[in-house]
């Protein structure tokens, strides 16, 4: 029995009348619909599908895929998350070819579906821009946190499949966080630091992330905030454990309809101080240093050249910016690539250290983004935080200091 | 006895069950290789869910835990079917997308393992404990 509304048209979709992709996506979409108690799906303006590194899927996750490519045609603007590799360059970055050769067959599956294969975990970067209180179906967590919260979009956080679904539907069932009631702050977060670096807003993501685990927050006593603070603080939040949504004082649209919720916390600076006890490894030694997580913006590429130039990455060390290709191509045509390769950096394209295939492969890191080090120590590396300048310092001397 | 729950994914199984009031994380908490349950300190560690009717409350962890049980189904380690007492969305979808017949708003603590149990539409038939355990 379904207990969502369906039109006749979606009902039409459901007993199959458009072929096996959109029979499949309704069944999808209508089992979490009345899981979830929508009343209804509702259109959205666009999608982004997680799950497309072949380290994650597997052969199994091809496999659905490639039925799904069959007969299945994107309705909306739909873009992918990062890929295990580069897409082009994957042999500089050290993939092997059984690998390449796996990643490219889940790639082909994609495009035969009409997505737009800008492997990027930051969408709105590269020409996926929702609208305030637009309806979109994304996946990527630090997207679905910035659509919401920065931009005021309204998305759930949704997985690969129910992303997909969502995009041969071109609907999403109405639950969660499309709806208002639902996105209403829960606990009052006093942020009384001087926040200096970028690093610092990963480590204040941290601290936040513990301490609502699950909640909305309302976040008061930040001053201003750039596109790439709110970026990495968007990852970091959270990985670290809030739901995909916080209210930031005159910077969240609409933050100012919502009254202070009465439960209160206080960020204060021993809270970021452990943050970077706690994200930190004692470790000297760094043979890798990855940028952008999420990807870098073309500004953050400019400080990285500004940085390097006439410098050398150690030989010891991996210097990898991840990027969407996008970006790179706009940081080829101002010369950032000519500068950041002649120093032995090298660009990761369409991946990123989340989703590359990276275990075993180095025993530090060195990152700007908190969310960097959390899945970095999943791939069994130690970590260190800090500032793009302490970053290229340790990439230059091997060691972090 | 007969109990009657919510369809999530459609179909007809029966088997014996395997029944675990511990939430299962299919990405991670289960080998899809060999459809043993390998999530440290779980009640269910070492157990095969190949073939049984797994009986959980309700699904945890990555979203790529639904292609886990895709995996499972084409490995042929999947379990015949799904009862859970609030289903989520890793498991509905892994369900969907598998073709397990798959049913939630169950009272679980009524099914013990080894029972032999049949799910047909929104009915879950309990035949209790055949199998000596």
């Amino acid at each position: 029995m379904i207990f969502m509304y369906l039109t006749k048209e979606e009902e039409r979709m459901l007993d199959g009348e458009e072929g096996y992709a959109v029979k499949k996506s309704m069944e999808i979409l209508v089992a979490l619909g009345d899981i979830y108690g929508a009343e209804k799906l509702i259109s959205v303006g666009s999608v982004q599908v997680a799950g497309v590194s072949y380290h994650n899927l597997g052969d199994a996750g091809l496999e659905f895929l490639n039925e799904l490519a069959r007969d299945g045609k994107v309705k909306v603007l739909t873009t992918l998350n990062p890929a295990g590799m580069d897409l082009k360059d994957w042999k500089k970055l050290g993939i092997s070819k059984e690998f390449a050769e796996k990643q490219n067959l889940v790639i082909d599956a994609f495009r035969k579906m009409g997505i737009i294969i800008s492997c990027t975990c930051t969408p709105y970067l590269i020409g996926s821009l929702p609208t305030y209180g637009e309806h979109i179906a994304w996946s990527e967590s630090s997207a679905v946190t910035f659509a919401n919260s920065v931009i005021g979009a309204k998305t759930n956080r949704e997985g690969g499949p129910s992303a997909l679904a969502a995009a041969f539907v071109g609907k999403t069932p109405s639950y969660g966080l499309h709806l208002e009631e639902n996105r209403v702050p829960d606990v009052h977060v006093d942020v009384r630091v001087n926040l200096k670096k970028l690093s610092d807003w990963g480590a204040l993501g941290y601290c936040i992330g513990k301490k609502v685990e699950n909640k909305i927050p309302y976040i008061t006593g930040v001053k201003d905030a750039d596109l790439d603070e709110l970026k990495s603080f968007c990852a970091s939040v959270v990985t670290y454990g809030s739901k995909p949504l916080f209210f930031m004082k005159e910077i969240t649209p609409g933050s100012e309809k919502h009254q202070l919720p009465k439960e209160k916390v206080i960020i204060e600076d021993r809270d970021i101080k452990d943050a970077y006890e706690n994200i930190d490894d004692d470790v000297d030694t760094i043979d890798f240093v990855c940028i952008g997580c999420p990807h870098c913006s073309i500004k953050e590429i400019a400080e990285v050249a500004k940085l390097l130039k006439n410098k050398r990455v150690s030989s010891n060390t991996e210097f990898w910016v991840a990027t969407s290709r996008l970006m790179k191509q706009l940081a080829d045509k101002r010369g950032y690539t000519e500068i950041i390769e002649k120093a032995g950096g090298k660009f990761a394209c369409d991946t990123c250290m989340a989703v590359a295939p990276l275990k075993g492969r180095f025993r530090s890191v060195a990152t700007t983004s908190a969310k960097g080090c959390y899945y970095s120590r999943h791939n069994n590396m130690k970590t260190r935080l800090g500032s793009l300048e302490e970053c290229i310092e340790a990439a230059v001397r091997g060691k972090w200091s | 006895m007969e109990l009657k729950g919510r369809i999530i994914s459609k179909g007809v199984a029966e088997g014996e069950a395997l029944t675990t009031s511990q939430p299962i994380s299919f990405y991670g908490g289960v080998d899809p290789d060999t459809g043993v349950i390998i999530e440290k300190g779980h009640e269910l560690k070492g157990k095969k869910v190949k073939d049984k009717i797994l009986v959980f409350p309700n699904g945890k962890g990555s979203t790529v835990g639904s292609y886990t049980l895709y995996r499972m189904k084409k490995n042929d380690t999947a379990p015949a079917g799904i009862i859970n007492k609030e289903c989520e969305t890793v498991v509905a979808v892994g369900a969907i997308i598998s073709e397990i017949p798959c049913i939630d708003k169950i009272d679980i603590s009524k099914i013990e393992t080894g029972d032999i149990v049949r799910l047909e539409n929104d009915a879950v038939r309990i035949e209790k404990g055949r199998i000596p355990r």
